[in-house]
Parts: structure tokens; C-alpha cells; sequence
């Protein structure tokens, strides 16, 4: 009783701010360094694409339209590059999905030893991925490496690759590097997935004499298709802006060969010293990701999601 | 009455058709437990097989490293490359040059997680709990930020660095990826708000606080492993950033890791003992977090991933 008469005693009792003044105090911070520091730049982007802007040429910079973009659009170099972006995302992607379910599944299993597996999975997406590029690009020395050792001990070739420096090669060993970096991250997440799944439905299944792919293709596939469609949302927008990781061990060479979308900008911006166009293409890039995440969301929405 | 008993007796039908032996059943049995264990044993080699080998390469003499054909395990083992790049006397401008980074790597990403976090935490707050005109704009804003492309970004960043005076510091790095860290963050916090019962936060309204009070003394603590793997996870993040640092970072002033051991390469041609001994100092901190925090950091990726 007392403590109502207390809550209804009108001293300085203060109305409460409306709920969107609290919400627009709480999302300010993240606005200012957010949408600031990207907003700002994405505007400054695109007026710098419609200049041809060249470091070479200091002071002139002739406002060119949608040149740049012209440029690009009807530029081989520009297609080729978007293409080895998108043989990098699909076949790392897929292999990364089709290994990860694989790793998934068996780390399922009742074995006895899985519990090593499972606390060692992580390491390599934990590793840096300047480091891991590195570390590959070593193992991947045409004289030293221990790849060629491997291999030329198990009597699999006769004698040393030059892996990295081979344009039939070079995009396949990135891809191993990022496979092997990323698969883990896919295996974690499919198997928390995995874990999910009631085990009775299994068992039910299996009591009705479903044998276990039966039971895999027919129960469990279909209960984690969310997440296999969300991972692949995931790994396709990543994979596509990679940079870094082909940076280091190739550089875009041999012979552009690993030249993906993103080094083909970078190179363009910052060693043609052509600030335009960098520009341009970096919105061309944003443009194709976009493109990729609308469809996507076009997919996930139509499983229900 | 029939379509009850039907289904029984067709799953008891393959049953009886097939009625293998005792022996063929477990020969089948052991087939399959001896394909998961081989399987298991490939993976485990694979996942550590190339770690062992930037580990031996770490310390193995350089002369051992350059020998054909390949020694596996090295006949000189020696820890001086590490103890050059970390706490040895008389540093050369290599040495220098990483232990710079090192502080440089140490001060971004902590800094830049303690940010985000604080700025992350509040938003997906709002996000989660209010409701407000223009909300789901916001959040499609938020996190359209993140799936942008850094490439599309850098070029006008350099140059507003530049005329800010700010490139080549720590505090360029900080801002910028604390910029694509908070949005990650938004969008795994905002899971972890969510699967709290709103009870509790009208609980302690009712009881005199104000929202951030509720936010502090209720989901805060609620939420605390949460937050720990996406404080991790956002730790992560930042340390192992490369293209922005690639661009803004010219010398020892503001360096990261990732930037101070890729120079190692080229410098006087390529060292690759250098390499791993700097690889494996930089990937410590990252490798020990996912290895003692790994409950966290599924659970957080987990949450990231089911999210959507």
C-alpha cells in the first residue's frame, strides 16, 4: 500500500521521453560512425567517377559524365576480371559448402575421437588471412615448397610445379588456400545446425527401415536448408570482394590470371594512378553485390525465412 | 481402419524381404566405423598439416628451409628470429618495423572494439526494443554498409584522410573500421536482444529505471556471453584487416600486422623463415582467442549465421 501511495505522490515525477526520441539518443553514435564515414565517401565516390581524374596529370580534371562507366562497361579487361570473380566465389563457395557438409556430418558422428576434431576445426579460420595467404604462398614455392616435396615423395608427380606462377594453376591454388581457410567456418555452422535437429525424427525414420541417406536427403537436408541458403548468402558476398588473400600470394598475376574485380580496381585507383575510374568501378562492384544480395533475399524469403 | 495398419506393414515388409546375417551386418558396420575414422584422420591431417609446417618453418635455420631435397624435420631449431622480432636487443629496421605494428594491431582492434561494441550495443538495442518511425530503413541501412565493398570505399577515404591530415595514423584505421565492425555488431546483438524476454526489461521500468538503465542492469548482464563472443568476434575482425591498411598506412607510425609482415616480402627478397616466425607472432593472439573462447565464438557466429 505504502509503496503505491509513494508511485502516486506527484513530486518530481518526470514524463518519459516519447519512444522514438530514446530510439533516435540510442542510434545516434552508431549513425555518426557508421553511416558518416561510409556515407560521406560513397557521395565523394560518386562525384569523383564522373572526373577523369589522373594523378598523372595534376590539375586536370575534365568532367568526363558516365564515361567512366562507359569505359569500363565496354572494357574487356573489366569482364574478364568480373568473371574470375565470379569462378573464385562459385567454385570456392561450392567447395566450401560441399566439403563444410561433409566435415559437418562426420563430426556428427558418435566417434570416439571427435572431440579432437571439433576443438581443432577452427584453427584455420582463425588464422589471419594474411597469414594464411603467406603460409600457402610458401607451401606453394615452386623450389622449396613443401608442396612439391610432398608430392614428388608420394610419387603423385615427377617433378616440381611452379604452382603460383602457372596461369592455368595459380587461381586453383588460391582457391585451395581459401578453401581451406573458410571450409571449417561452413563445417562449424552446419553442425550447430545439425545439433539442432530432434534426433527422435531420425530415429522414427529409421525405425519405419529409412536407411541413413534416406533419412539424411529426406529429414535432415531439408531441416537445414536455412541455414545452408543464409551460409552461402554469406560466403558468396565475401568471396566476391576478395582481395587480400589473392593480393599476397599472386598479386593478380600470372598474367592477370588471378585478376579478380577487386584487384583489378585497386590496380586500376592506385597503381594507374586513375582515380576516376577506380571510382567507377568501385561502384560497379557495390552495384554487382547489390544485384547478388536482392536475389538472394528473393531466395530466402521464397523457403519461408 | 486400414489406412492405420497400412503404413506398419509396409515399413515391416524391406525388413523381413531383406533379413540380412548377424555376419553381413556387422561386416557392414565395421566398413562404415572404419570409413569414418579414415575420414576423420584425413581431415585432422589436413587441418594441421600446413600449421605444422608454418610452425617448423618458424624455427627451423634458414639454411634448412632452402635444402633439396626438403628436410622435414629441420637439423637447426633456434627461436632467435622470434626473440629478433619481439623483445631482442639492437633491433634492425625490420624488427623495429614489427614491433611497431604489433602495438599499432594491438591498439586499433582494441580500441576499435571497445567503440564498437559501446555504439553496436545501443543500436541494436533500439532496434530490437523500440519502435520508431523509419526503423526498418535504418536497419537495411546498417547493414548494407557491411556487404559493401572496402575497394568501393577507399579511394574517396584516402583522400578525406589526407586533407584531414590523418592518414598514416592509428586513428584513421580506428575510425574507419570501427565503421564496418559496429554494423556486425548491430546485427548479432540485435539476436541476442532479441531472444530476451521483453518481461524482464518492462520489469525494471516498472521498477524506476530509464531504458538505458534496463539496457545496463537487465539485458547487459542477461546478455553478457553474447556479448563476450561478439566482442570476440569483433576483435577478430580488426586485427585482420589488410586493404584499408594497405592504403592508409605508410610507415612505423601506424603499420598494422598484416601490412609490417607482408613487407617482409621484397624488402631483400623473400625470407620465407621471417615470414612464418611474423605469421605465427601475429596469428597468436587470434589462434589462442578462438581456441580458449571457442564455446563464444561458434555460439556467436552461430547467431550471426541464424540471424539471416
Amino acid at each position: 500500500m505504502s509503496s503505491m501511495a509513494t508511485a502516486l505522490r506527484p513530486r518530481r515525477w518526470r514524463r518519459p521521453w516519447p519512444e522514438s526520441w530514446v530510439a533516435a539518443a540510442f542510434i545516434a553514435p552508431a549513425t555518426v560512425v557508421v553511416l558518416l564515414v561510409v556515407l560521406v565517401p560513397l557521395v565523394r565516390a560518386a562525384w569523383m567517377s564522373l572526373f577523369d581524374i589522373s594523378l598523372v596529370r595534376p590539375g586536370d580534371e575534365p568532367f568526363v559524365g558516365l564515361g567512366n562507366y562507359l569505359d569500363q562497361l565496354t572494357s574487356p579487361d573489366f569482364w574478364a576480371a568480373t568473371g574470375r570473380a565470379f569462378f573464385f566465389t562459385i567454385v570456392s563457395t561450392a567447395l566450401e559448402l560441399a566439403l563444410g557438409l561433409g566435415l559437418a556430418l562426420l563430426m556428427d558422428q558418435p566417434l570416439r575421437l571427435r572431440w579432437l576434431l571439433r576443438s581443432l576445426i577452427i584453427l584455420p579460420w582463425a588464422l589471419p588471412t594474411v597469414v594464411n595467404a603467406l603460409m600457402w604462398r610458401w607451401i606453394d614455392n615452386a623450389e622449396y615448397g613443401a608442396l612439391n616435396a610432398l608430392l614428388t615423395q608420394l610419387g603423385l608427380i615427377h617433378q616440381y610445379q611452379v604452382w603460383l606462377s602457372n596461369t592455368d594453376l595459380a587461381m586453383w591454388m588460391v582457391i585451395l588456400a581459401d578453401v581451406w581457410k573458410m571450409t571449417p567456418l561452413v563445417a562449424i555452422l552446419l553442425l550447430a545446425a545439425l545439433q539442432s535437429v530432434d534426433r527422435e525424427l531420425i530415429e522414427a525414420a529409421q525405425v519405419d527401415g529409412a536407411s541413413s541417406l534416406q533419412a539424411f536427403a529426406r529429414i535432415l537436408l531439408p531441416l537445414i536448408t536455412p541455414v545452408i541458403l543464409v551460409v552461402l548468402v554469406l560466403r558468396t558476398m565475401e568471396a566476391f570482394k576478395v582481395f587480400d588473400i589473392i593480393w599476397i600470394m599472386t598479386g593478380g598475376g600470372p598474367a592477370n590470371s588471378t585478376q579478380t574485380i577487386a584487384i583489378y580496381a585497386y590496380q586500376t585507383a592506385y597503381q594507374g594512378f586513375d582515380f576516376g575510374r577506380g571510382a567507377a568501378l568501385g561502384y560497379l562492384i557495390a552495384l554487382i553485390i547489390m544485384a547478388l544480395a536482392a536475389v538472394y533475399l528473393r531466395l530466402l524469403g521464397r523457403t519461408g525465412r | 481402419m486400414a489406412s492405420v495398419v497400412s503404413p506398419g506393414a509396409t515399413a515391416e515388409g524391406p525388413r523381413l524381404g531383406v533379413r540380412r546375417t548377424r555376419a553381413s551386418v556387422r561386416a557392414r558396420r565395421l566398413l562404415r566405423a572404419a570409413f569414418l575414422y579414415a575420414a576423420m584422420v584425413v581431415a585432422l591431417v589436413v587441418v594441421l598439416a600446413p600449421f605444422a609446417w608454418l610452425l617448423i618453418s618458424s624455427v627451423a635455420a634458414p639454411v634448412d628451409l632452402l635444402e633439396r631435397p626438403l628436410r622435414w624435420i629441420p637439423a637447426h631449431v633456434g627461436f632467435d628470429r622470434f626473440s629478433a622480432l619481439t623483445v631482442g636487443a639492437s633491433p634492425d629496421d625490420t624488427s623495429l618495423g614489427f614491433r611497431a605494428a604489433l602495438v599499432n594491431s594491438s591498439l586499433v582492434a582494441t580500441t576499435v572494439t571497445v567503440v564498437s561494441m559501446i555504439v553496436g550495443t545501443l543500436a541494436a538495442y533500439a532496434f530490437a526494443r523500440l519502435r520508431f518511425p523509419g526503423r526498418g530503413w535504418l536497419i537495411l541501412a546498417f547493414m548494407a554498409t557491411y556487404m559493401l565493398p572496402p575497394i568501393a570505399l577507399v579511394v574517396p577515404l584516402y583522400q578525406i584522410m589526407s586533407t584531414l591530415g590523418l592518414r598514416d595514423t592509428p586513428l584513421a584505421l580506428m575510425i574507419i573500421y570501427s565503421s564496418f565492425v559496429t554494423p556486425f555488431v548491430i546485427w548479432i546483438m540485435r539476436g541476442y536482444i532479441d531472444s530476451i524476454s521483453p518481461e524482464l526489461d518492462d520489469a525494471a521500468r516498472v521498477d524506476g529505471c530509464s531504458r538505458l538503465g534496463a539496457l545496463w542492469r537487465v539485458i547487459v548482464p542477461v546478455a553478457a556471453p553474447g556479448l563476450l563472443s561478439t566482442a570476440l568476434l569483433a576483435f577478430l575482425l580488426a586485427w585482420d584487416e589488410f586493404l584499408y591498411a594497405l592504403i592508409m598506412t605508410q610507415t612505423n607510425a601506424s603499420k598494422t600486422l598484416p601490412i609490417a609482415i607482408t613487407d617482409f616480402i621484397g624488402r631483400h627478397g623473400v625470407d620465407f623463415g621471417l615470414l612464418a616466425t611474423g605469421g605465427v607472432i601475429a596469428a597468436i593472439p587470434p589462434v589462442l582467442i578462438a581456441f580458449v573462447f571457442q564455446r563464444y565464438i561458434v555460439a556467436g557466429l552461430t547467431a550471426g549465421s541464424v540471424k539471416g
